[in-house]
């Protein structure tokens, strides 16, 4: 084989074994890799409660990984979401996936329970687990720095240990492997964490073909404007979104109330240059370096984090934000559903919260103290409890992100049929729809959506399985990673082909849904969104959605996806992918 | 949908891509919808089914693109079937052409599986969207673009080297009953001083529209750019330059703001010029005679042929027109780093196989008169080549 290593490595924290698979070529054909092959090994467990044993905890890399391809190092971590109920994964950059690669295996599955804390430690020919107890209470910084030398390092933080349920994994001190709650599996586990050094080589069929499929997707990436223009994220990071946001306005404000927020212009990317004066960084082998770090070592937040830190919870102290993230990203939580979360609880208090309540909140939540406790529950829990679920605004029970689905109507739909909840980035319809790429589509229009979205949740589905950067995708397509897959593999392939391939790996998940009992119910967004106005102006109108055309949409969404009527899946259509399914 | 594939099947024949009546356009949402009825249809449809997209377009091209790019697919097909083009749009987005024989859903399909277009001699082009019919457009028109360039560059060079066959004579010979000559005047275009933000809009959309109207770019590509005080305005990423309205994004010179990260990927170029220069307004298309003639270069034993598009080590000239190298954006080989410095004191650039850039002083007007005389040089200069 290449590309792939062929080597499955199976650890069992409940007695302390582990194992290697070798699965057959076909199965990683089928499955490519990354996200496709962790589905493929989650399926079986797929009813399991998070925190049974037998539920296993997946980290896998795709074929791409360890190679000159660009991939930023990037892996897929996968289990079943304690947040959502849902199949839960993340794409994580760092370096943790090509040290994986360069250790021998492809993935690592670990299932069991550690009677005390442990941590795993992989380096060429051995796999240790070793009693961490002394770890416990730590911050993912400090153990990082700890742990820095057995390799890359994954962990979880204090969130996780407090049972907060958008607690993240945190990859090399700053990666973070977030949404999901997937931090929680490292606790239910008894897991500290995770460290891999390696040394060997990924072999390569055609370094040829590699090296003139990497020039095509360089090229495209240096055409970018988005990537590599001089407003682009690799100058100010993912910030560099903030202001086209506010000024389409899109800007989730006030718990989505609003859609503008007026201060924005004085804390975009711009302003958080011109205060922290950062350096670039980044995944390792990415040359685009979108992370942004101040001279102390500081993390300038990402897009995300700025937008729901400031305008979410209407806090105008650029400062805020990022001790904020600092908060979050040292404690292992999630900063979306950290802010949003804090959004929902100051709007059923009705209370603007100043800054220095936001930071003992977060701390509140991480350490599991006081409110802080009920609040780690995640905004959903939260105000159903008090009866206010519609004050949440979550769909599958996680937070939504910083583009307002009123802005963007493909957007609305993306989150609603997202297989691990409130996401943007399984269709990140954003790219056509605001960022004009390939071609800019109707933002506030549903027409073609249906078919566009489940188009592009097929290709991030591969993107996710090579494992490669959805951001490069800005400016490269499959039909480019193609030709890398097949110089890399030896696999002949085209951009169709691995389309199918995405195609089976979202329907694999909707199926896992489905057993866990999702269906169209669930596909939907918060009420807020079809009964309120955003902030229209400027010639502009931010209605909001119309819920028919809403239902219409979802409705082709689910004959174009081969789902039936209600959202569940198909047996001849699951036959048709070489799945199964029952009803 | 029905309205977005009516739109372009239109857009193509008012490019005089496509003849009227010849072009296919189908979009898919949940269901199928064409712009026309056509008894290809439903062959067509079968391609639909097979493939992830959501816009297919077919069209016979209009002539003079119908001859030659029959001409360079039946050369192609005696090889490994596929055209390849040098151009930079080529390069950057198609990568190559691969040519279907039969009107086959199957073999049209095994080409789209991987590429974004086929070319099927006799029959027409078949381009895709993921998107929008728009994508499928822009990939028709890219098509076309590059085939006329790679016809008339090899003719160039056939020409000199004495090795034009009959049969490309004959497709020539079509190409030139097809072959308008540039207007000598430019248009009037709206004068500075521009004295609201409304009239700076509509100066750069008009600069847009008129570069199209005049034929001064393919497919609508090509970007626009007016500095006022301490803003640049500038054309979008992938906007069309004849719809510029509602399309034109203003970059604070300060950096202050991200706000134009959906600006045209030339941002940087077109900023750099404007600061080193007295100059205000840019325009940048892609005329055809221009790109052809940036690409001819006799000096066979170069030690950077093949690479000439980022590496011409060579200091080149079209009269006063200096050619440099670069590729689209920011990347190491970027026009942005070749571009700005060519333009110190001069009225306009080529860049290798991709298009050329005016410049202005205060409005469109001198840039634009520019565009048109560089690429009527061009055209004349051509035409005496090969005559
Ligand atoms: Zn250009």
């Amino acid at each position: 084989m290449n590309g792939w290593l062929g080597s499955i490595l199976h650890v069992d924290l409940t007695d302390g074994t582990h194992s290697v698979e070798h699965p057959a070529a076909a199965t990683y054909q089928a499955w490519i890799g990354g996200k496709g092959l962790a589905g493929h090994y989650l399926y079986p467990h797929a009813t399991r409660s998070w925190d049974a044993p037998g539920m296993p905890l997946i980290f896998m890399t795709g074929p791409l990984v360890g190679t000159s391809a660009p991939t930023s190092g990037r892996m897929c971590i996968m289990s079943r979401s304690p947040l959502t109920g849902t199949i839960g994964d993340a794409s994580v950059g760092g370096s943790l996936g090509i040290e994986l690669k360069q250790a021998g295996f492809d993935g690592i599955v670990i299932s069991g329970s550690s009677q005390r804390p442990c941590g795993i430690e992989i380096t060429p020919g051995s796999v240790l687990i070793r009693e961490a107890s002394a770890l416990s209470g730590m911050g993912t910084g400090e153990l990082h720095i700890r742990l820095k030398d057995k390799g890359a390092v994954a962990t979880a933080g204090p969130a996780a240990e407090s049972g907060v349920l958008f607690a993240n994994i945190v990859v090399d001190g700053a990666h973070c492997a977030g949404r999901n709650g997937l931090g929680l599996l490292f606790s239910a586990k008894n897991l500290k964490y995770l460290t891999i050094k390696g040394s060997g080589r990924v072999p390569v069929h055609d370094p040829d073909g590699l090296r003139q499929a990497r020039e095509d997707i360089f090229r495209l990436i240096a055409a970018s404007p988005v990537l590599l223009g001089e407003l682009g994220i690799a100058q100010f990071g993912t910030g560099a979104l903030y202001d086209l946001m506010n000024n389409r306005r899109m800007m989730p404000t006030a718990n989505f109330r609003q859609t503008v927020f007026a201060p924005a212009p004085s804390m975009n990317a711009a302003a958080y240059k011109r205060r922290y004066m950062p350096k670039r960084s980044g995944c390792r082998g990415c040359h685009i370096l979108c992370k942004k770090v101040a001279r102390d070592g500081t993390l300038i937040p990402e897009f995300e984090t700025m937008s729901h830190f400031s305008a979410l919870l209407l806090n105008e102290d650029i400062d805020v934000v990022t001790k904020a993230n600092s908060i979050c990203n040292n404690l292992g939580m999630d900063t979306i559903s950290a802010a949003a979360t804090l959004a929902c609880y100051a709007e059923m208090e009705g209370e603007r919260l100043s800054g220095e309540r936001i930071l003992s909140l977060l701390d509140a939540i991480g350490h599991g103290h006081g409110i802080g406790r009920e609040l780690g529950q995640g905004s959903f829990r939260y105000a159903a409890a008090k009866g206010e679920p519609g004050v949440s605004i979550s769909v599958k029970r996680q937070e939504l992100p910083a583009y307002d689905p009123r802005g963007a109507y493909g957007m609305a739909l993306g989150y609603a049929t997202s297989t691990r909840g409130g996401c943007h980035l399984r269709a990140y319809p954003i790219s056509h729809e605001i960022l004009r790429k390939p071609v800019a589509t109707d933002r506030f229009s549903f027409a073609g959506k249906a078919r566009i979205i489940k188009i592009a949740e097929d290709c991030n589905a591969v993107v996710d399985s090579l494992t490669a950067c959805k951001f490069v995708f800005f400016g490269a397509s499959l039909e480019e990673y193609a030709k890398a897959f097949t110089a890399v593999t030896g696999v002949e392939t085209t951009t169709q082909e691995l389309m199918r391939a995405g195609e089976r790996i979202y329907y694999n998940e909707r199926i896992m849904n489905a057993l866990n009992g999702f269906t169209d119910a669930d596909d939907d967004l918060p009420p807020r969104f079809f009964e309120d106005e955003g902030s229209s102006g400027n010639d502009m109108r931010i209605a909001p959605l119309d819920r028919k055309e809403f239902l219409r949409t979802r409705a082709r969404y689910y004959r174009v996806r081969g789902l039936d009527q209600k959202g569940m899946p198909v047996s001849e259509k699951a036959a048709q992918l070489g799945l199964q399914w029952t009803a | 949908m029905k309205q977005l594939v009516g739109k372009y099947a239109r857009k193509l024949v008012d490019a005089g891509l496509a003849e009227d009546g010849a072009p296919v356009v189908g979009g898919l949402d949940d269901e199928l919808v064409w712009n026309r009825r056509d008894a290809r249809c439903s062959e067509l449809a079968k391609v639909f089914s097979g493939l992830n997209i959501n816009a297919l377009l077919f069209s016979l091209p209009a002539e003079p693109y119908r001859s030659m790019i029959d001409y360079l697919a039946s050369m192609a097909t005696v090889t490994d079937g596929v055209i390849r083009p040098t151009d930079t749009e080529t390069r950057t987005i198609l990568h190559d052409l691969p040519v279907v024989e039969a009107f086959d859903a199957g073999e049209i399909m095994a080409a789209l599986e991987r590429r974004k277009c086929a070319v099927l001699p006799g029959h027409g082009v078949v381009t895709w969207g993921m998107v929008s019919p728009e994508q499928a457009f822009v990939f028709y028109s890219s098509v076309c673009f590059a085939c006329f360039v790679k016809f008339m560059s090899d003719y160039l060079a056939d020409r000199k080297s004495g090795r034009v066959s009959r049969r490309q004579r004959r497709v020539m010979d079509t190409v030139m009953q097809h072959i308008d000559l540039l207007p000598s005047e430019p248009p009037a275009l709206m004068r500075a001083p521009f004295l609201s933000e409304r009239a700076i809009y509509h100066a750069v959309s008009q600069a847009g529209r008129m570069t199209v109207e005049y034929g001064l770019v393919d497919s609508f590509f090509g970007n626009v750019s007016l500095r006022c005080g301490d803003t640049l305005y500038i054309s979008q990423t992938t906007s069309s330059l004849d719809e510029l309205d509602g399309c034109i994004d203003p970059c604070p010179l300060d950096g202050s703001s991200c706000a134009g990260i959906t600006a045209s990927s030339e941002l940087t170029a077109h900023r750099e010029i404007v600061q080193r220069t007295e100059m205000n307004a840019i325009l940048h298309g892609h005329p055809k005679f221009s790109v052809i003639l940036s690409m001819d270069c006799e000096k066979t034993d170069c030690a950077f042929r093949g690479q000439c598009h980022i590496r011409c080590p060579e200091s080149r000239f079209i009269e006063d027109i200096p050619i440099v190298p670069g590729e689209v954006g920011t990347g190491p080989h970027g026009l942005c780093h070749t571009l700005p410095p060519a333009m110190e004191g001069r009225r306009g650039v080529i860049v290798y196989g991709h298009g050329l850039f005016t410049v202005g002083r205060e409005d469109f007007n001198e840039a634009f008169a520019g565009l048109l005389a560089i690429e009527r040089l061009c055209q004349e200069t051509y035409l005496r080549m090969v005559s």
